[in-house]
């Protein structure tokens, strides 16, 4: 990376990061939960670009690894007393996690399409399971339960206000992309990058093509399960609606509008449908789908690279 | 366990049933799979809307069978005008972007239908309304009606493209479609019908559906899902293998469904699904490939 591209880079992701550190104290209380929101959806829309923007697999299933995320974070806070949000964090991640690497180890198996059904499929099956077992995921109503408070043991303990949530929030998130950001520039991210852009070389030059698919997914899953605790604090219940693969095709949608393959992407994606979302719904009330379905198509025709698709190098050198 | 065979019996006439309306719905999907790449996410609210232009056609004219054929023709056209704007521009782009287009496209037609129609469900009535005794059962002609038409437009379907100057073009564009090109027939065409066509069995299948269940607008959802199923069980493209795996399916679910709640039953389809993919990719009824 050349001197000023470092400059202007750091630059950049400081004014942005700046922006949003300072955005609670002017926000208003709904704009302030709106942001929080966006950051928690771009985190799930970002954790599934590892998947299809740098490994060329396109998952339809990442509602589930969030949502048992978010059913994790849930068994966590509600059989401990007082709620512990590191216990939460935990719980959510190992789920996910296991559900990850259940899903990747017969996924990555696949390839193209028959790799998108079968995580859809596979999204299906935890969503059935869920809605079914209502005596102990709540069924269809699923689980409401108390926000933990922000605790280090032996050092402080506040309560979870609106910001304190977006600060822990946006902490998370940055640290997720700053990581996410130094894998997909590993020597582990080029091959990805490699089995993306052609996979029988890979496979050639002698690397276990499938195994890396499975870390790849795992890794996905990590994250997005991540995104499912942080919209368990954020909203304190989990629903099998979470769970339904009209999410996971919400997540492509970020991808595609924001642009796949360069991390960020997927968080703006997130930001302008959500933001048009709000806005379409207050001429449409809940029929707001049709004109952002619509704008969806026209992205997928006319702007195959998304909106930050011109940036897609250039964020990744 | 004791399984009661009159209970037995009748699960496996409601699997027939249900798995001729599914094989009509994946046949379409076949169809459009096999021979143009394109993954329709939209399907299933082709199969809704066709349901509820049923309704409509019905309101007006009183017969069931003019509905049929109404819907059937009005959802082919549109299906058509869908793969002229939003799936031609995407011809020689990875396959994967059809699925996301027709996602987008089926989330548009879903709320359309819910701002048009409301969120209660309507009614089509049964144009042939006796019963017959079936163990302890009344059960519905209609039922039997649905399996035979179903099977009926299906072996139609299969003696045009056996048989008929299009359907042979149609099977010509499926194996080469360069060559088919080269040989005068006119491909782009050949495409938009064979979508035009895939969109009007759906609808049928919505009209004849709609009297088992109320219509209303999420009820493409399912079918859609499973009708992807039916198509990866059957072998991609393959119309015999999608009639066998919808009724082989449906009839899993209708057993499962004797012992677990319906709910549930979904999931032996899923299973069976991704032990499909995972030891026989290429279907389950098709011949080996060399």
């Amino acid at each position: 990376m050349s001197e000023q591209r470092f400059f202007v880079y750091w630059t950049g992701f400081a004014v942005i990061l700046a922006l949003l550190i300072a955005a609670p104290l002017v926000l208003p209380e709904f704009w302030q939960r709106f942001l929080t929101e966006i950051l928690i959806w771009g985190l799930l829309a970002m954790s599934s670009d590892i998947l299809i923007g740098y490994t060329g697999m396109v998952s339809f299933g990442h509602s589930a690894f969030f949502g048992l995320g978010m059913y994790g974070a849930a068994a966590a806070l509600l059989t401990t007393s007082p709620p512990n949000l590191w216990l939460a964090l935990l719980y959510g991640l190992l789920l996910a996690a296991a559900t990850a690497a259940f899903v990747a180890y017969f996924s990555t198996r696949l390839r193209d399409i028959y790799f998108a059904i079968t995580t859809l499929i596979f999204s299906q099956i935890f969503y059935v399971i869920i809605f079914t077992s209502t005596a102990l995921t709540g069924g269809e109503n699923g689980v409401n339960f108390r926000r933990p408070a922000f605790a280090i043991p032996h050092l402080f303990a506040i309560r979870f206000t609106p910001s304190v949530l977006h600060w822990f929030v946006l902490a998370i998130v940055a640290l997720s992309y700053l990581l996410l950001r130094r894998i997909t520039q590993s020597p582990f991210g080029m091959v990805l990058q490699s089995i993306r852009e052609n996979e029988p070389r890979t496979r050639a030059i002698g690397y276990p093509v499938e195994r890396y698919k499975i870390v790849a997914v795992m890794l996905s899953g990590i994250f997005a399960g991540l995104s499912g605790v942080l919209y368990a604090l954020q909203n304190q219940f989990a629903a099998p609606d979470f769970v339904f693969f009209v999410v996971s095709g919400e997540v492509v949608i970020y991808n595609v509008i924001g642009g796949i393959g360069t991390l960020v992407g997927p968080i703006v994606g997130a930001a302008f449908f959500l933001l048009l979302r709000e806005a379409f719904s207050r001429f449409f009330t809940e029929y707001y789908l049709i004109p952002l379905g619509l704008i969806f198509i026209a992205i997928v025709i006319f702007l195959p690279r998304g909106l930050l698709g011109f940036a897609r190098r250039w964020l990744n050198r | 366990m004791d399984i009661p065979v009159d209970q037995l019996l009748i699960q496996t006439i409601n699997g027939i049933v249900t798995g001729m309306i599914l094989a009509l719905v994946a046949s379409g999907l076949t169809l459009i799979f096999g021979i143009m790449d394109v993954v329709n996410f939209a399907h299933g609210e082709l199969f809704m809307l066709g349901a509820y232009v049923g309704v409509l056609t019905l309101a007006a004219t009183g017969n069931f069978w003019i509905a049929l054929i109404v819907a059937t023709l009005v959802i082919a056209v549109l299906g058509a005008a869908i793969y002229l704007t939003t799936l031609r521009p995407l011809i020689g782009r990875d396959p994967l972007t059809t699925i996301l287009a027709t996602f987008g496209m089926s989330l548009v037609l879903q709320n359309y239908a819910l701002w048009q129609f409301g969120p209660v469900a309507r009614k089509i009535e049964e144009p042939i309304t006796g019963h017959f005794q079936l163990f302890y059962l009344d059960y519905p002609y209609y039922r039997l009606a649905i399996a035979g038409l179903a099977a009926a437009i299906i072996g139609v379907l299969w003696l045009f493209l056996k048989y008929g100057t299009y359907g042979i073009w149609i099977r010509a564009t499926t194996q080469d479609r360069v060559m088919a090109q080269a040989m005068g027939i006119p491909v782009p065409w050949v495409l938009t019908a064979v979508f035009a066509i895939g969109s009007g069995m759906a609808a049928a299948s919505g009209v004849l559906f709609g009297p088992l269940v109320g219509v209303n607008s999420q009820m493409g959802t399912s079918w859609v899902l499973r009708a992807f199923i039916v198509v990866v069980v059957g072998g991609m493209g393959s119309l015999s293998g999608s009639i066998a795996a919808a009724i082989f399916i449906s009839l899993l679910e209708a057993y499962a469904s004797l012992w677990v709640s319906p709910a549930q039953a979904v999931i032996v389809s899923f299973v069976v699904l991704i032990l499909t993919l995972l030891f026989r990719p290429t279907g389950l009824f098709v011949p080996t490939p060399k």
